[in-house]
């Protein structure tokens, strides 16, 4: 029996491996594409070799590296790298926990963006110490996440299109009151962003490794990378052992069981898209405590990338809580690698399309599992004889 | 020359995993009723759906008057004179009768609909067949026995003569069968030929010429009716003898377990109530039976008794206690369990593991957790011991995902978790409904055991055998309302299905005489 669930879940991470691997592939051939168009532009003569070699020296290894490449012991592309995987693990978790309920939590951005607001209240103006601020940004993200749960437990309506809405409420909201008709206070006029939190209130700032003695893992990267792991594991034992996550599943598996079974499904509706809300504010209050940037009131006409990446990172895991952890650290790592590449013939946002083809493939990942699960079965078959 | 219409000679049909059709041969003669047994899973619908066209078959072939040919879809089926009543009917329920008949085979003439001659066509038929409709009518606004009447109207309409009816009277009540086998007769005597799956032996003993038997996906046979018994077809069906007839123990009734008063359910999507006024009780030691065809109030009355959808009006007691408003969870911890009519929908957590599923009414009870962690070592030796008790069999045991659970194991785990519980009412609705012969034989064991543990037990069933084998009190429901309380030992299957046809009701005063 255990056998069993062991090669459930090396068939899982076999699977998924697989689409990594034709995701690159693929992104490698866009490569060669590219920098073939890039060297008949240029008019000198040139060789397929020359070709290839550009591919892969000055686009495709920076991505495969990520962080690593450029100089030093530990590359301050590492240091982004966490900062940024620390966000996408919450916002990733933020989604892989509604989809477990049967809920598509696409509202992650928003909640992300209302999350963001929480936390720079409290660092720039309330100057609170950096844990009040990251619960605040809970808080806040909870707030979000929450309305669309209410719609949708009383009103029975769909969460995807409420949280849409309040996507974009969030952010204009969020933009409108931190800008203040420019002279917000948290605004500062001469960036056009908003203050950083180290010259406001240094307490406010989640601390690095630096401020505990160590050297490694220093700013932008934070602690809060190793906050955003712990949260995954008790997100993973809170889903398979407590019977709070037993209900949540069986809402998420069928509705009309778990309402036989007495399970109030209104009641775990809203809760699990208040938790979802409240990890997604939590993700955005470790990137603005970390200074890793400040928030562009003026310029955020988009929603935070973070929200939508966290659909990719929980689909990449499957909606596991600790392959997110693994999908997170991979996404920011290309994504990392996708800024180093050559941007004279290769724009940055090739990582987005293999990260978009692995997401892709991973619509085909129950195909793969079962040819994996096959070839794997036949292989024991063939072992016996 | 033979004088078979059609003939399925030596047809495999292999799922992966699985072979459906193992190397099954039947042949229709012209002009005769031929019955297809089996039980559930033993390929039935797999062998007619590659008579449809919806299935390739992966070896052997099919002949038409002794021609080999082809069928690929749906449409050369039709264009070979074959044609299905479907357990489900496939029926627009906005549209008429008439429109139904024609839909698909719609006279036209430069795109506009010519449903005169197709009205006459219609008229006619129905005349000669007595088959009753009003072409006119909406399929909504209609029975479902007529909505049947559509059903063959739209083969007979497509000049079809090879009729096959797929478990055609589940649906309809004792008389609505006389009648339907009357007109399958006639269609056989006029030279049609009938292929009638069935799993009611009855059925097949007083209408069908000859038998083919599957079981488990190979052929068991074909046999002459007249030189065959019952016993003998269900010990072809199922491989071994069954016993059709519970063992009845008769045994003290006791206290009123439960006590309904004036129940009154909205329509969900009707303006009319779904169950109107209904009272009665259920005492420790006794079955008794809501009988009645399917819509008539009994899933809305469940859902209210359970609590899952709320009433209007009413009140409900159990041991004395109120739980007219009490919550699902609270009325199953009062003492209701509840072996839900639709085991896929409310039943089973289908991407739940068997253990999981066997724990789904009582995870939070302090033996399975404690302070919000499940004790998963406890769940896993309940479970080994049920599925030992109850004889439960699934691939992996209690780690068994239960959608990958065959529907008989499934109902099993289902009335295992249920009567465990040993709660003071057990509610059964249909709880044999798509099981085999010796899957019904086992539940209706149970069920037994139940009431001779002086349980109260309320039965939903449609099945009109068994309500007349297993209960002691049988009310009937027409229409949302109870029209008439009968004694099994005293009344026939005949007089039940005048009153579950509406036909006939007991007065008032009949209906709520106790004692």
């Amino acid at each position: 029996m255990k056998n069993n669930k062991l090669r459930s879940v090396a068939v899982t991470i076999l699977s998924a491996l697989l689409c990594v691997v034709i995701g690159l592939v693929i992104g490698f051939a866009v490569l060669v594409g590219l920098s073939y168009a890039s060297r008949s532009g240029s008019g000198a003569p040139f060789t397929f070799a020359d070709v290839i070699n550009d591919a892969y020296t000055k686009g495709f290894q920076r991505v495969l590296m990520g962080g690593w490449y450029g100089s030093g012991r530990v590359p301050r592309g590492i240091r982004s790298e966490l900062a940024q995987a620390a966000p996408l693990i919450m916002t990733g978790l933020s989604v892989a926990f509604a989809f477990k309920t049967g809920l598509f939590n696409i509202g992650a951005a928003g909640q992300y963006a209302v999350g963001a607001f929480g936390a720079l209240v409290c660092a720039l103006v309330l100057k609170l110490p950096w844990y009040l601020c990251l619960i605040a940004a809970a808080v806040f993200g909870a707030l979000w996440g929450a309305i669309p749960g209410i719609f949708k437990a009383y009103f029975n309506v769909n969460e995807v299109i409420t949280a849409i809405m309040f996507n974009w409420i969030g952010l204009y909201g969020v933009n409108t009151i931190l800008y203040g008709g420019g002279h917000g206070v948290m605004f500062n006029e001469k960036t056009s962003k908003t203050w950083a939190v180290a010259a406001k209130s240094s307490g406010s700032l989640i601390p690095d490794l630096k401020d505990l003695g160590a050297n490694y893992i220093v700013r932008p990267a934070t602690v809060g990378i190793f906050i955003a792991i712990l949260i995954a594991v008790a997100l993973w034992v809170i889903l398979n052992k407590t019977t709070f996550g037993y209900e949540l599943k069986a809402c998420g598996f069928s509705k009309s069981a778990a309402k036989y079974a007495g399970i109030n499904e209104k009641k775990n509706i809203i809760l699990s898209m208040t938790i979802s809300g409240a990890l997604a504010g939590i993700g955005a209050g470790m990137y603005y405590l970390s200074d890793a940037a400040q928030w562009e009131p003026m310029v955020s006409t988009v929603l935070p990338a973070f929200g939508f990446d966290g659909i990719s990172v929980a689909l990449l895991a499957s909606s596991h809580p600790l392959g997110t952890i693994l999908s997170a650290l991979f996404i920011s790592h290309i994504s990392t690698g996708g800024g180093f590449m050559d941007a004279m013939i290769f724009p940055p946002e090739i990582a987005d399309v293999i990260s978009g083809v692995i997401i892709y493939l991973c619509a085909f990942m129950m195909l793969f599992k079962n040819k994996i699960a096959r070839l794997l079965s036949r292989k024991e078959k063939g072992g016996l004889h | 020359m033979n004088d078979y219409v059609i003939e399925m000679l030596h047809i495999d049909k292999v799922f992966p995993g699985i072979k459906a059709n193992d190397d099954i041969t039947l042949q229709l003669r012209k002009g005769e009723i031929h019955a297809l047994l089996g039980e559930n899973g033993a390929g039935k619908s797999t062998l007619m759906s590659v008579l449809f066209g919806m299935y390739q078959p992966d070896g052997g072939e099919i002949r038409k008057d002794g021609k080999k040919v082809e069928i690929h879809n749906p449409n050369d089926a039709n264009a070979l004179g074959i044609g299905m009543v479907h357990q489900h009917f496939k029926l627009v329920e906005v549209f008429s009768v008439l429109d139904n008949i024609i839909l698909g085979a719609e006279d036209v003439k430069m795109g506009m609909l010519k449903k005169k001659k197709a009205r006459e066509k219609v008229v006619a038929l129905s005349e000669n067949y007595g088959l009753r409709v009003d072409p006119d009518a909406l399929i909504e606004d209609i029975s479902v026995g007529m909505q049947q009447r559509v059903e063959i109207l739209k083969m007979l309409y497509r000049d079809n003569d090879i009729l096959i009816f797929d478990e055609p009277t589940a649906v309809l009540t004792p008389q609505e069968i006389e009648e339907l086998l009357q007109i399958m007769r006639n269609f056989a005597a006029e030279g049609k030929s009938i292929l009638f799956i069935t799993h009611k032996l009855n059925e097949i003993m007083a209408v069908a010429d000859r038998c083919t038997v599957l079981r488990k996906g190979k052929c068991m046979g074909t046999v002459e009716v007249q030189n065959t018994t019952k016993e003998e077809l269900s010990r072809m069906m199922v491989g071994r003898d069954v016993s059709m007839t519970v063992e009845k123990k008769d045994i003290a009734v006791g206290s009123v377990v439960l006590e309904v008063r004036d129940i009154t359910v909205p329509g969900k999507f009707k303006k009319k109530d779904a169950v109107k006024n209904v009272s009665f009780e259920v005492r420790a030691g006794e079955i008794v039976c809501l009988a009645g065809i399917e819509g008539n109030g009994q899933t809305e009355f469940v859902a209210a008794l359970t609590g899952l959808e709320a009433m209007s009006r009413g009140r409900i007691r159990l041991n004395g206690q109120d739980i007219t408003n009490a919550s699902v969870r609270a009325r199953a911890r009062a003492g209701i369990s509840h072996i839900p009519e639709d085991r896929h929908k409310h039943g089973l957590v289908l991407d739940y593991s068997l253990e999981d599923n066997l724990v789904l009414q009582r995870y939070w009870e302090p033996a399975f957790q404690e302070g919000g962690f499940i004790k998963k070592g406890e769940v896993r030796r309940y479970a080994e011991k049920l599925i030992d008790e109850y004889d439960i069999r699934s691939g992996q045991g209690a780690v068994t995902v239960a959608r990958s659970m065959s529907g008989g194991n499934q109902q099993k785990a289902i009335i295992a978790r249920e009567v465990d519980r040993n709660c003071d009412l057990l509610v059964a609705v249909q709880p044999t409904r798509g099981l085999d012969v010796g899957a019904i034989e086992n539940v209706h064991r149970q069920i037994e055991a139940v009431k001779n543990n002086r349980k109260a037990v309320l039965l939903v069933s449609l099945e009109l055998d068994e309500v007349m084998s297993l209960s002691d009190r049988i009310l009937v429901m027409y229409e949302g309302e109870i029209v008439g309380e009968f004694d099994p030992k005293t009344t026939t299957v005949q007089e039940l299905g005048l009153y579950m046809a509406g036909a006939r009701r007991q007065g008032e005063e009949d209906v709520f005489d106790e004692e």
